[in-house]
């Protein structure tokens, strides 16, 4: 049960939550016994890789819900867990992008973004270091010298980002962060946060965000949870399937935002299912049909770069073994990113670190390799275990590629698709998962080892159901 | 708060600073030959009865004294203060209580404790000058002290939701949050409280050093005790008084265009606003001041060096390293030094409260009944002052308001002129009035209103400025005739500044009876019915059990009608008259 919630929530890596909700409620005590009810028990987890929308008509308690996930509430039933510690007793790291910019107008760009380390005993140089290398990330250089009053609105909430990213947040938490500022710069905001995140620039983990706007929540999140009100409540959950960057005007998204606006309209029916992303159809399971988008990298480049990682003693600056490897920082990138999928290494402040399991893959021989990749693979990417599984089912223990092309195409380009299958193909032969016959266009089950592999994908699908 | 500065002021502009550097310097050396002086004459035996000159040598030492009596006694008032705010804003269990007592602080009348005070503190130091010094300060300090906790207190709870959360998010400590939140946030209202409370200070100050106590003369070398002797001369020494005033407002004209400017515009950077505002306080001295090399690298380099120290150690605690909940539910295990703290505080007011009342022991029902008629005399001449006082700063402090360039040029004039305490300007109001003829019954009135009047224009005229143009624009589109501009939108618009210069002005009138209804002039004493006078005739005759009566009843009226009227007031002004921005 615990290992199939587990890789329930995140099919990226087998991670737990971040922060986990457990039966939540805020109530305040009225003098006449009764009281008010602002948000009924809630369950709620933040993972890690994704970044979820909170959407919720005013009243439904969203700012509320955010400012206990982050530890500024107490709930005042249930608790609110860290890592599995409960929050108020751990040390987190989180940051919040305010609405109102919440920037002291006393104080420069560059002292604003310097405060959270500050409270954290930085010493000054690497403070000033940190600031102005985030001031430049946000794209506020030669602004640290100014007051948040001579900016415009968009420039204070870039500070605003700039303070909340300079602690290196696992957690970003974003309450309403564009509804004070005008459209165009809200969109443009909006993309460079997204960028950010797809690029992996800032080390955070996941990104929390509230709002009451609809089209923004469907352009960020890749999960949105609809809130209800009078008490708050948690009415809708789901994946958000489109690829990025989004388009507003594909079919795709005007069903999601209607299915989300006729959600929040009528308040009192119970939400039907989120539509299908691609084509209106009914989705069997959003989570499943999500798959993460494979690094273009071959098997033994993972070892490879495992095996150097491990002679480095296990952790070193990622532009660092780029330089050593004599490799362009972009095509070192797909293999760190490969590594971390299969949960081989962790990437922290920029530094490629190591893990048990990558660990133990870059120490054994050839055949032990593929056993564990094979394992690591199953477990870890959807497009490999459909196609074992879909493998197995058959009689005849051949799938032709188009089968799989389809459903990659609701989510990638045909191009991407093309290019994901190449990878799928490479990792699958490697593993021994499976076969290819470049000459039919199919796949092909291998005779060998069928039954130990079959044990893990059914481990790995329990969720599925 | 260490601030890199990353405008350097360009080299040519070197001269300048270098002679104030200089001067910085001198100043230095000028406090070092204070300090000294001053410690020999606290230490020195009190003088039975110190003789006051009136010869105008002895002025610039006399008005040194009085400087450094409301210098100690501001800065004690402003630790308070902020100490005070600080723990009534973060103690909810306490704060009711806190403000409570603030309020009726606040309205007892400081005056009437004049001679517990002296007393209790020649007692406290039996031996040295300094007793007495500590009397007037602790008094002074009372007088000026709750306006500013108030002010502290309310900027504290008035902080922005969010920033108080971005403060706890990014963890700040204690420490960071008074430096780089709590402070700046309400360093405007604190200055502006603190100029009306040296204001007030002058007041109770200039009171303090002419007080005599029956048989004993209490009286300090100082500007009050000079100004009271010349007044007091037969004849009267004109030439010393008009000498002792003049000195009196140039120390208040140079403390406002030396400490005050300087100051509020240095806090123009803490006004919480988003969008930078387009009129501006400027100081000369101020820049001055700021291109000085010594002043703005040495304390900021010894200071940053400390605060890095500070931020370093905060660091590891556990405030720093968990994120501490806004609505932190009380912790429990920690009531019993409130309750012991609580009980011990309690204790010591029975006891008093049994004391005194054991002192009203032989006060007869005609000392009562003469009480009572004093109490209503006074309370229709506070009134009165206050309806006076309405009836002409409405009208004209709407006029100044509505109009940015008199007020650019009258504010700070009447600024000053109000800032001249009226207990200076007693003795020679009250020469004028004997010239007349007239009698100190309806005197005393012109005398509160001297005191009390500025309040009110001050805050007409904040009222009128803050009355968006938009609205008066509306009143002009539609052709509002000027008693609906005055109906719908003058009056409504300034309601709740008007109530609040009417409360402070009532206090202030209150207080000021006991000076303008008995007053020493040459060797003649004017009185008229009234409760102040009966306190400080009382205080004269050295009858305390009369003393302490007069006291509370002041009190209790003066509670009362904030309580019954004030109140409702500001709470109606606050509800149905606020402008939102």
């Amino acid at each position: 049960m615990q290992e199939a919630e587990v890789l329930n929530q995140s099919p990226i890596a087998a991670q737990e939550a971040i922060i986990r909700a457990d039966k939540i409620e805020k109530y305040y005590a009225q003098p006449s016994q009764n009281r008010i009810q602002v948000i009924s028990a809630t369950d709620l987890k933040i993972v890690p890789g994704e970044i979820l929308a909170l959407l919720g008509p005013s009243g439904s308690g969203k700012s509320t819900m955010l400012r206990m996930l982050s530890g500024l509430s107490t709930p005042s039933a249930g608790q609110v867990y860290w890592h599995e510690k409960p929050i108020a007793e751990a040390e987190i790291n989180v940051s919040i992008v305010f609405q109102s910019f919440a920037l002291f107008p006393w104080l420069t760009v560059l002292q604003n973004v310097e405060a959270p380390l500050q409270a954290r005993g930085v010493n000054p140089v690497e403070r000033r270091d940190r600031s102005m290398r985030m001031l430049d990330t946000v794209g506020l250089d030669g602004f640290e010298a100014a007051y948040p009053k001579e900016l415009s609105g968009g420039m204070k909430q870039r500070v605003g980002f700039a303070r909340a990213l300079v602690v290196e947040p696992e957690v970003l938490f974003m309450d309403e962060p564009f509804s004070a500022l005008d459209v165009l710069t809200a969109e443009n905001l909006r993309s460079e946060l997204l960028e950010l995140w797809a690029k992996k620039t800032m080390p955070t983990k996941a990104v929390f965000l509230v709002t009451h706007n609809i089209e923004e929540a469907v352009l960020l999140a890749d999960r949105i949870i609809v809130l209800g009100r009078n008490p708050g409540h948690i009415r809708t959950d789901f994946k958000v399937a489109l690829a990025q960057p989004r388009d507003r005007k594909s079919e795709p998204f005007t069903q999601l935002v209607d299915y989300i606006y006729k959600v929040l309209t009528s308040p009192d029916v119970v939400p039907a299912e989120a539509p299908d992303q691609q084509a209106g159809r009914k989705v069997r399971d959003q989570r499943q049909m999500h798959y993460q988008m494979l690094p273009h990298a071959r098997p033994g480049g993972i070892a490879g770069l495992l095996e150097l990682l491990l002679d480095k003693g296990g952790r070193d600056d990622i532009y660092r073994l780029a330089d050593d490897l004599g490799f362009e920082i972009d095509d070192l990138l797909p293999i760190v990113d490969a590594a971390q999928l299969l949960g081989y290494l962790k990437i922290e402040e920029g530094d490629a670190a190591i893990t048990l399991s990558g660990t133990e893959f870059a120490n054994s021989e050839i055949l032990r390799q593929k056993e564990l990749f094979r394992a690591a693979a199953v477990g870890n990417v959807l497009l490999l275990r459909q196609i074992r599984r879909a493998l197995e089912a058959k009689s005849d223990h051949t799938v032709p590629e188009d089968f799989f092309l389809d459903m990659l195409d609701e989510q990638f380009s045909e191009e991407e698709c093309l290019r994901q299958m190449e990878t799928a193909v490479a990792w699958g032969r490697y593993a021994e998962l499976f076969d290819f016959d470049a000459g039919r266009r199919r796949f092909v089950l291998p005779d060998t080892a069928e039954d130990e592999i079959a044990g893990e994908i059914s481990a790995g699908n329990e969720d599925a159901e | 708060m260490t601030t890199p500065t990353f405008a350097r002021s360009p080299v040519t502009a070197r001269t300048w600073p270098f002679l104030t550097d200089l001067g910085v310097g001198l100043c230095g050396l000028a406090l070092f030959f204070a300090m000294a002086k001053l410690g020999a004459y606290w230490l020195a035996r009190p003088v039975p009865a110190v003789t006051i000159s009136h010869s105008i040598r002895a002025l610039p030492l006399y008005a040194f004294y009085s400087i450094v009596r409301i210098g100690i006694a501001y800065l004690l008032s402003l630790v308070f203060a902020v100490g005070y705010g600080y723990i009534a804003a973060y103690n909810p269990r306490i704060e009711a209580w806190m403000i409570a007592v603030l309020d009726i602080l606040q309205s007892i009348p400081v005056l009437s404790f004049l001679p517990g005070v002296m007393l209790a503190m020649m007692a406290l130091v039996p031996s040295h000058q300094l007793g007495i010094e500590m009397g007037s300060i602790l008094l002074i300090f009372t007088g000026q002290v709750w306006n500013m906790a108030f002010s502290f207190y309310s900027s504290l709870k008035s902080i922005p939701r969010e920033m108080l959360e971005a403060s706890r998010i990014y963890r700040y400590s204690a420490w960071q949050r008074f430096w780089q939140l709590e402070m700046p946030f309400a360093a405007i209202g604190l200055i502006w409280n603190s100029i009306v409370s040296v204001a007030g200070g002058w007041f109770f100050l200039i009171a303090c050093e002419m007080f005599v106590l029956g048989e004993r003369d209490f009286r300090l070398p100082g500007l009050g005790s000079y100004l009271q002797t010349a007044a007091s001369a037969n004849p009267v020494d004109m030439h010393a008084l008009l000498w002792g005033l003049a000195v009196l407002v140039i120390i208040i004209v140079a403390t406002d265009q030396l400490l005050w400017r300087p100051l509020i515009a240095w806090s123009d950077k803490f006004k919480f606003e988003q969008v930078e505002s387009a009129t501006r306080v400027t100081s000369p001295i101020l820049a001055l001041l700021q291109h000085s090399t010594a002043l703005t690298r040495l304390p900021s380099r010894a200071w940053g060096a400390m605060d890095e120290q500070m931020f370093r150690r905060f660091s590891t605690t556990r405030e720093c390293r968990v994120v501490q909940p806004v609505d932190a539910p009380d912790k429990s295990g920690k009531l019993l030094i409130p309750i012991l703290l609580g009980s011990f505080i309690g204790l010591a007011v029975a006891w008093g409260a049994f004391k005194a009342i054991e002192m009203i022991h032989g006060v007869t029902w005609a000392d009562v009944r003469l009480l009572l008629m004093g109490a209503g005399a006074t309370y229709l001449r506070v009134n009165a002052a206050l309806a006076i006082a309405a009836l002409w700063t409405i009208p004209v402090g709407v006029t100044i308001g509505f109009n940015p360039k008199l007020a650019r040029i009258l504010q700070p004039i009447t600024q000053v002129v109000a800032s001249v305490p009226a207990t200076a300007l007693f003795p020679v109001l009250l020469l004028g009035l004997i010239r007349l003829g007239g009698g100190l019954g309806v005197g005393s009135i012109a005398l509160m209103l001297l005191g009390t009047q500025w309040y009110i224009l001050f805050n007409v005229i904040a009222g009128a400025m803050a009355i968006p143009s938009d609205l008066k624009e509306a009143a002009s589109v539609y052709k509002f005739t000027s008693w609906q501009r005055w109906r719908t939108l003058i009056l409504p618009g300034i309601f709740p500044y008007l109530v609040t210069g009417l409360i402070t002005a009532s206090g202030g009138a209150w207080n000021a009876s006991i000076i303008a209804e008995y007053f020493h002039i040459g060797d003649k004493t004017m009185q008229t019915l009234g409760l102040g006078a009966q306190i400080s005739a009382a205080t004269d005759t050295g009858r305390f059990s009369i003393l302490l009566l007069a006291t509370v009843l002041m009190a209790s009226m003066v509670v009362t009608m904030n309580r019954l009227v004030w109140r409702r007031l500001y709470r109606l002004a606050e509800t149905r008259y606020k402008l939102e921005s």
